[in-house]
């Protein structure tokens, strides 16, 4: 219909979409033939799938305190999931909501902050870490990400969307206003909150600069932290490091395709 | 009187809803902005400071190092957004043709990417763009190149490789944006022009794109931050090398601040730079947003 491939014909569209959608997903198989390949036979060229899988996960598993690893990784991403959400989405219900000359212009400076780039902000968080005895901590990396200014943005676009009906409803049945908030407004915007599930977690699992800065020792690494120390030196084991990388992928892939449908649900509600 | 208490318990509940966010500003973004700017004007090494006046701006303008990675970063932008939001755009309307065959196919293979690691896809990069890696040697097996390219170890195939990647990983984030709001879109709009004759390219380019204008702004605002603050993949990928032909300045920022012996103060004053190109381009942006729309 409005579709500016469809100049050169349905076949151009075709194969323009195949292209880059094998493009897209090479990578992925890439990574997964390298996993199961030895590095000697990676480097050689070897494109099919190897025996290798096994001992490539045994030397990955061996390379740091594994268990502890992925506790923290897991551990950093659910807390500072949950409490991203719980603290942005009240922001942003609060702000759509309840509004008032002074608090739309608080979120007229909110927002004017979202262009300030983390660069900016990492050597006086390191300071502060370090004054608050933070440093090589949980709370050091999760609290400074928790009150999203995007998320809190999105979460008052979306809540454009939810019907007044139900909230004078749920008043006039005497609930409290964090009663509403908590009992009607989170399960009506279930799809909202996938959406940001997504992106959250994506975003706290993902944390590589952060992290890099502020742990310090090999038992609060992430997962992040330590495929990209296995991927660095001269030669690395990249047979390994595709194990690592693979690790590194899945908890995201996974709640992807659990919450897609939701997903682009969600974000439907935030553009309108 | 019942309208007052009204008043003042919706004042309380606004505050209350909104208050844990913005303590949580306060403390780890507006102090930290408000200190960087402070400590740009300091000099010293370590945590020894002393206030330096205009020494750090100075400094900057004669620092090869820094004019490197300003340009680097600045080539990244022009030619990486573009490419990516273009992309982006034409995947989208695409996608949103209702009669395409295997539509959700092609939308979870281009959104895939964007949900891998940085970390996690840069190593993978690395590996695929090794001397003797799969790229390589898919080229030769086609013949389109007659001996290996040295990815990572050329300055101007390793700025291609670094641009790649990010396109890669983010032109699917995009499409969705642009799909969901391509969605909100009335299709009989669509119909009407068709009836009326207006070819495809046209319906395009002056239906689509001003209706998607304000998405369209979003995300070339969002992509831009994005491109300005690069860190992971060329730290990755290059370790900014080869001759820090991929040093960007998120990189020269880390470098000052924690590879070396620490220059904070320096490395505020850099970290300002992209401050203040942010600044400059979101305003362009907008700018440009707005003059289409008169």
């Amino acid at each position: 219909m409005s579709n500016p491939l469809s100049l050169f014909g349905r076949g151009a569209t075709y194969l323009a979409l195949s292209i880059a959608a094998f493009v897209s997903v090479f990578p992925f198989f890439w990574m997964v033939i390298g996993a199961t390949n030895t590095n000697a036979d990676l480097i050689r060229g070897k494109s099919t799938p190897g025996d290798a899988l096994w001992r490539n996960i045994e030397v990955f598993f061996t390379s740091a305190d594994m268990p502890r690893v992925v506790f923290n990784s897991f551990f950093i991403a659910g807390v500072g999931t949950a409490l991203t959400l719980l603290v942005s989405s009240l922001a942003g219900y609060g702000f759509e909501i309840f509004r008032s000359r002074t608090r739309e212009r608080v979120f007229g400076v909110m927002l004017l902050m979202l262009s300030v780039p983390f660069a900016a902000l990492m050597i006086p968080l390191f300071i502060l870490m370090a004054n608050l005895k933070m440093m090589n901590s949980y709370q050091a990396i999760i609290l400074p990400s928790v009150a999203s200014i995007f998320i809190i943005f999105y979460f008052r676009q979306a809540t454009k969307a939810f019907p007044h009906e139900l909230r004078d409803a749920a008043r006039i049945d005497g609930l409290k206003e964090w009663q509403i908030f908590l009992f009607v407004y989170m399960p009506v915007m279930r799809s909202t909150y996938a959406a940001a599930t997504i992106i959250v977690f994506m975003t706290h699992w993902n944390n590589y600069l952060w992290p890099l800065i502020v742990l310090q020792t090999n038992e609060m690494k992430t997962l992040p932290l330590v495929v990209a120390t296995l991927s660095q030196g001269y030669s690395p084991d990249f047979a390994v490091v595709m194990v690592g990388s693979i690790f590194a992928t899945l908890p995201t892939l996974i709640i992807f395709f659990l919450l897609q449908r939701r997903f682009v649900e969600g974000m439907l509600g935030a553009v309108k | 009187m019942a309208q007052s208490q009204l008043a003042r318990s919706e004042r309380i509940n606004g505050w209350a809803f909104v208050l844990p966010a913005l303590i949580l500003l306060g403390i780890f973004m507006i102090y930290p902005i408000i200190w960087s700017l402070w400590m740009s004007f300091q000099v010293g090494r370590g945590m020894q400071f002393s206030f330096g006046g205009l020494t750090n701006i100075i400094r900057l303008t004669q620092d090869p190092i820094f004019i490197r990675a300003l340009t680097n970063t600045l080539i990244f932008l022009a030619v990486q957004v573009p490419i990516m939001l273009v992309l982006a755009l034409l995947f989208a309307s695409a996608l949103n043709d209702p009669k395409l065959w295997g539509r959700g196919i092609f939308r979870t293979a281009i959104f895939l990417p964007c949900v891998t690691s940085l970390v996690a896809y840069s190593v993978t990069f690395k590996s695929m763009f090794a001397a003797d890696g799969i790229i390589n040697q898919m080229l030769m097996g086609l013949h389109i190149i007659a001996s290996p390219i040295p990815w990572l170890a050329d300055p101007f195939w390793a700025k291609v490789v670094i641009i790649s990647a990010i396109t890669w990983r983010w032109t699917g984030y995009n499409m969705i944006f642009y799909l969901a709001a391509m969605q909100n879109i009335d299709r009989s709009i669509y119909e009407a022009a068709k009836i009326d004759g207006v070819p495809a390219w046209a319906r395009f380019w002056y239906l689509t794109v001003p209706m998607l204008k304000p998405v369209i702004l979003f995300t070339a605002v969002i992509s831009t931050i994005g491109t300005l603050q690069l860190f992971d993949e060329p730290n990755l990928l290059t370790m900014g090398g080869p001759s820090d032909s991929t040093l960007t300045l998120s990189m020269y920022i880390y470098n000052l601040s924690f590879k070396f012996m620490p220059s904070f103060g320096y490395a505020a004053t850099v970290s300002y730079v992209i401050v203040i190109l942010v600044a400059i381009l979101s305003f362009l942006q907008f700018l440009a947003a707005r003059d289409r729309k008169a």
